[in-house]
């Protein structure tokens, strides 16, 4: 088993930050628009570097994501930037006819997504925003698990020609993939091999299956720990190939149960191989005011709860075997 | 098209393509029983005047329209004579106008560029949403030095949405004076008139509120949308974004369609279409 260790902790968001200003510099055509929200999303340096490629919309997100169309016209390779839940749930149908029915290069990318926001509550805590773009034909849709995972994938969907909703968050986590990683779009990282149980997991959900991964392995379970940061397209491949291995799964992600990963590889393993899974996800409610770690652990979204998940699974699996 | 072509096009040789796109309208509407009468009736002399003798465009369609001036149709449902006019134009057969709102079709209910229509650059009508895509466009030509316009139309019902009031206090801040907007005002909507459903008020006092140079044609007088378009164009690069209020009869050229809003979206029978196309004489080929 790898055995993983970090040096700091950072935000998801300023690897976003700092993966703009790479993605700027590679290629003059990014430009970058928010709806005053620039300290939260981290676009201070790309600002400073290109304050003729920055577009402040103020508080109008839809204007936001029709503006942001419109570049597209003539070569432009608009990113958006603003919570996720303003980036999403509010402008549904903005993003729908004149971003995704046409087809359009913008790049959606959403901070302070989940219960991680914390204190400023459920208005704020968006865990539908998976189900809402991975619905929408032809929309990419990425949820990165580190402050590196982050900066990768900024850069990657600069160069990925099409819509993508990219899914990051606020609270300081452990730096824990590689500096240097090539981001591949749809492709999922293998973080730990084992033998019992698959574990899929994304965002901020992956150190929690590491630690739990940890933890099984004294407990004698052998963890097949795979991150999915790209949600849709979703890599069956790895997904199935995992699955025949183990024979049991346990979906892991910040976001409503209904509609986010675990239903994308319900959907999978009804249609391919049906295999006892459980979810470890929101179970279809909206969230509360607290700090990020309080929430996680109400909401059932921690390493506790993925090590309860993976027992109750790897029961029903015995049970099919009888 | 030829620019040359198009400059040397005279009012006469304008109102005849008027009234065959018209033709071809309420014909097109006929043939699938469905669609958006009306609107496309009162619009087409500011359609004509656009592509016909306003903007420099290339019929050898490409999505970036890098050099050309760019047209954006917000009140999407008036697709039958934006496809008239574009056929027209040359950017595809006037005989492919018949599978208008039919199975496999290009010419989809609403303008989309998902099955790849030459001259349409976004989808559109849901409402509301154009003036900001074309905002975004006209601020992509200025990025690129490019001398090119940006060109939308809009409804006057369409002004209830509150996307464009965003695009509205947008424009003028952010000095985005390669544009020229302009809304139908037909005074109708599908509920009734607009000063019924949710009264818009003085859009002049509104719009130049907002901080736009506001112009008001009469759109269902060629010479006189020519000239105010014209005069548009003169006015663009100087700080502000333009706004044409255009009044226009609903179901212009058709006596029984004129100024309600009943043929807001209900297709001609077999006798209303002849009795139409009697009103209707171009001298041209119907497709």
């Amino acid at each position: 088993m790898k055995k993983y260790t970090y040096t700091e902790s950072k935000d998801t968001r300023s690897g976003f930050g700092a993966g703009l200003v790479e993605a700027g510099r590679k290629n003059e055509n990014v430009v970058a628009l928010c709806a005053d929200l620039v300290g939260s999303l981290k676009m201070g340096d790309f600002i400073k570097e290109f304050p003729e490629r920055f577009v402040q919309v103020g508080i109008a997100e839809a204007n936001m994501m029709g503006i942001a169309a419109g570049m597209t016209i003539g070569g432009k390779i608009p990113f958006t930037g603003t919570f996720a839940n303003f980036s999403t749930g509010r402008v549904y149908d903005q993003i729908r006819q004149s971003i995704a029915y046409s087809d359009k290069n913008v790049k959606i990318c959403a901070s302070h997504a989940g219960l991680t926001l914390g204190e400023d509550g459920a208005t704020h805590q968006i865990l539908e925003d998976i189900g809402l773009m991975k619905m929408l034909p032809g929309m990419t849709v990425i949820n990165p698990c580190d402050y590196n995972q982050t900066k990768a994938a900024t850069m990657a969907i600069a160069e990925h020609h099409g819509p993508v909703y990219l899914r990051f968050g606020r609270p300081v986590v452990p730096v824990f993939t590689p500096a240097d990683q090539e981001f591949v779009i749809g492709k999922a990282w293998m973080v730990n091999e084992g033998t019992d149980v698959s574990i899929f997991a994304t965002g901020h959900l992956v150190w929690e299956a590491i630690k739990a991964g940890e933890k099984l392995a004294e407990m004698g379970i052998s963890a097949e720990i795979i991150n999915i940061h790209t949600i849709k397209p979703l890599d069956a491949e790895a997904v199935l190939k995992s699955v025949a291995k183990t024979g049991c799964v346990v979906s892991a992600e910040e976001h409503n149960r209904l509609g986010g990963l675990g239903d994308s590889i319900a959907q999978l393993l009804a249609q391919n191989t049906p295999t006892p899974m459980e979810y470890v996800a929101v179970n279809d409610s909206f969230g509360e005011s607290g700090t990020p770690e309080q929430l996680m652990k109400k909401y059932g979204l921690d390493d506790e709860h993925i090590i309860k998940a993976v027992q109750k699974v790897m029961e029903r699996k015995k049970a099919l075997a009888k | 098209m030829q620019t040359e072509e198009k400059e040397t096009k005279s009012l006469e040789e304008l109102e005849q393509i008027a009234k065959q796109v018209r033709r071809d309208i309420v014909r097109m509407v006929h043939g699938c029983q469905s669609g958006h009468p009306g609107g496309s009736l009162g619009c087409t002399d500011y359609l004509v005047a656009l592509y016909f003798k306003i903007m420099n465009h290339k019929t050898d369609f490409n999505m970036n329209g890098e050099g050309e001036d760019l047209f954006f149709l917000s009140n999407g449902h008036i697709s039958p004579v934006w496809y008239s006019v574009l056929a027209r134009a040359g950017y595809f057969e006037v005989s492919e106008l018949q599978s208008f709102r039919k199975l496999d079709s290009r010419l989809q209910g609403h303008p989309t560029t998902h099955e790849g229509l030459p001259g349409v650059r976004i989808a559109s009508g849901s409402l509301g949403q154009g003036l900001s895509v074309a905002i975004g466009a006209a601020l992509t030509k200025k990025l690129n030095n490019d001398a090119g316009l940006v060109f939308s139309l809009h409804g006057d019902g369409e002004l209830q949405e509150g996307q464009i009031w965003e695009a509205a206090l947008f424009a003028p801040h952010n000095k985005v004076d390669n544009l020229i907007s302009t809304i139908d005002v037909n005074g109708q909507q599908i509920d009734g008139p607009t000063d019924q459903v949710l009264a818009l008020g003085s859009l002049r006092a509104k719009w130049e509120a907002f901080g736009w140079d506001v112009l008001e044609m009469n759109g269902n007088d060629l010479a006189d949308v020519i000239r105010v378009l014209e005069l548009a164009k003169a006015k663009t690069r100087k700080g502000k974004p333009i706004m044409i209020l255009m009044q226009t009869n609903m179901g212009h050229g058709v006596d029984f369609m004129m100024g309600s809003h009943k043929w807001h979206g209900v297709a001609p029978n077999d006798e209303q279409l002849s009795l139409a196309l009697n009103q209707l004489t171009s001298g041209m080929q119907d497709y």
